[in-house]
């Protein structure tokens, strides 16, 4: 592996976010910023942020077996993904919105920039929307996706992932970033799982099988937490015991 | 066969796929190449469009609209075709931000011919000493975290500004964008430089 520069942080913490510059990731190679962040001082940052009304999401929009059907249903493997966004003090955040975009069972995404020889599935954009209830909750029915592959390097694939895009309380707690499946022998070549520099950090990308969630005859049941911003601190919650 | 209804049970701590000793951040992931399939237009199999109206065309918004627009350019001065932004404006002085008047939201893409990213809004109103500002949230592929900017307007007393003040003299100019008077009303330019001369100031808000 590539060597990790210093990257700038606030003097209160490491940021667990991954440095801009990973040659590893060819793409961050011309894109990356050169100088170092400035400093956004909490007394000049805007407060509040979008707020996205329950009167925006249709009924289906958490669903992508069901919300994009033209001729009949989509192929793949059922899961329901269920989680909650908590903040870095393990408090629920209510009302917020994820939105999610994967490729199909396949490995091919819809997006018209998607060359991979895989087939398209003609009842399938993999993309949703959900609101986080007053328990900070989300459910999302989807299809597992396929690994894909991509021109990075040398038969490069990307492990099988989801895309969470996930507005927090505010502006700077905007958060992206994917969910993997346990025990995929993909994460290991990955650079862009690998891009993260701390191991805890990365582990908790990772979804959990819950037999718990998985519907009888229906679906598989996937746990995934999403936790924003800040530093990591004890979550107010009794300790778990796996 | 029908459909069963999902059990709801709360959730438990325990069965979290973050466990107590691993607690912290979730860390950033690219949006890759493909995120316009979720979260802007996408011909017609969008159900999500991306909005770059801040202010409805309905609103009966007293305030003159305009147009910012820009784009993202990497260290090689090319234009990025695949560059997300999400803007953030604060609230309008006395106005409710809701839907019928002023989102507050907005979100565009680089994919238009020349790679262009475009809003249409009002101006924001100046607030707690600040100069009129707009938050940027800009993510693409090849960015495994994203960035966080700013957009001041040039016709607009910036001198003042404590976030402008706090940045070196020579890179203030990178977040002000400039205006030009053009049919239709006002329009603000500002390209984002990733990489190298002129590099775009981007903030550290973690």
């Amino acid at each position: 592996m590539t060597p990790r520069e210093s990257r700038p942080t606030s003097p209160e913490h490491v940021s667990v976010h991954p440095l801009h510059l990973y040659p590893a990731y060819a793409s961050s190679v011309k894109r990356a910023p050169h100088e170092l962040l400035m400093p956004l001082p909490a007394a000049l940052r805007d407060p509040g942020g979008p707020v996205f009304g329950a009167g925006r999401l249709r009924p289906d929009d958490h669903d992508t077996t069901r919300n994009a059907r033209i001729n009949g249903e989509p192929i793949g493997e059922r899961i329901l993904v269920r989680g909650r966004l908590l903040d870095s003090s393990g408090r629920p955040i209510r009302g917020a919105l994820l939105e999610t975009w994967q490729a199909n069972a396949a490995g091919r995404y819809i997006h018209t920039g998607d060359q991979h020889t895989a087939p398209l599935d003609p009842n399938f954009t993999g993309t949703a929307r959900m609101l986080t209830d007053d328990q900070g909750e989300y459910e999302l029915l989807t299809l597992r996706p396929g690994a894909y592959p991509w021109r990075n390097h040398a038969n490069a694939w990307r492990p099988a992932h989801i895309h969470f895009s996930v507005f927090g309380r505010n502006f700077t707690q905007r958060l992206v970033t994917q969910m993997y499946f346990p025990g995929d022998p993909l994460l290991a070549y990955d650079p862009i799982y690998q891009g993260v520099p701390d191991e805890k950090g990365r582990q908790r990308l990772i979804s959990r099988f819950d037999l718990s969630l998985t519907q009888p005859h229906w679906a598989l049941g996937y746990r995934f937490d999403i936790v924003l911003g800040g530093d990591a601190q004890t979550p107010l919650e009794e300790p778990d015991h796996d | 066969m029908t459909e069963p209804h999902p059990a709801r049970a709360p959730l438990r701590p325990e069965g979290s796929n973050i466990p107590a000793r691993l607690f912290g951040p979730s860390p950033s992931q690219t949006v890759g190449p493909y995120f316009h399939q979720g979260l802007v237009q996408h011909g017609e199999q969008s159900r999500f469009p991306g909005d770059q109206q801040l202010v409805p065309g309905t609103a009966l918004y007293p305030s003159e609209r305009l147009t910012l627009t820009g784009r993202v350019l990497d260290a090689d001065g090319l234009p990025v075709p695949d560059a997300l932004l999400d803007v953030w404006q604060a609230d309008l002085a006395g106005q409710r931000v809701d839907e019928t008047v002023l989102t507050g939201f907005g979100r565009s893409d680089t994919r238009q011919d020349g790679g262009f990213w475009r809003f249409h809004t009002v101006k924001p109103v100046p607030r707690a000493g600040q100069a009129p500002h707009l938050d940027v949230w800009l993510g693409l592929r090849g960015l495994l975290t994203h960035l966080v900017t700013r957009v001041y307007f040039s016709d607009e007393d910036n001198a003042a500004d404590p976030l402008l003040l706090s940045l070196p003299l020579q890179r203030r100019g990178t977040l002000i964008a400039v205006r030009e008077d053009v049919p239709g009303g006002p329009l603000y330019r500002l390209d984002i430089r990733l990489q190298g001369e002129g590099e775009t100031v981007f903030f550290n808000v973690y």
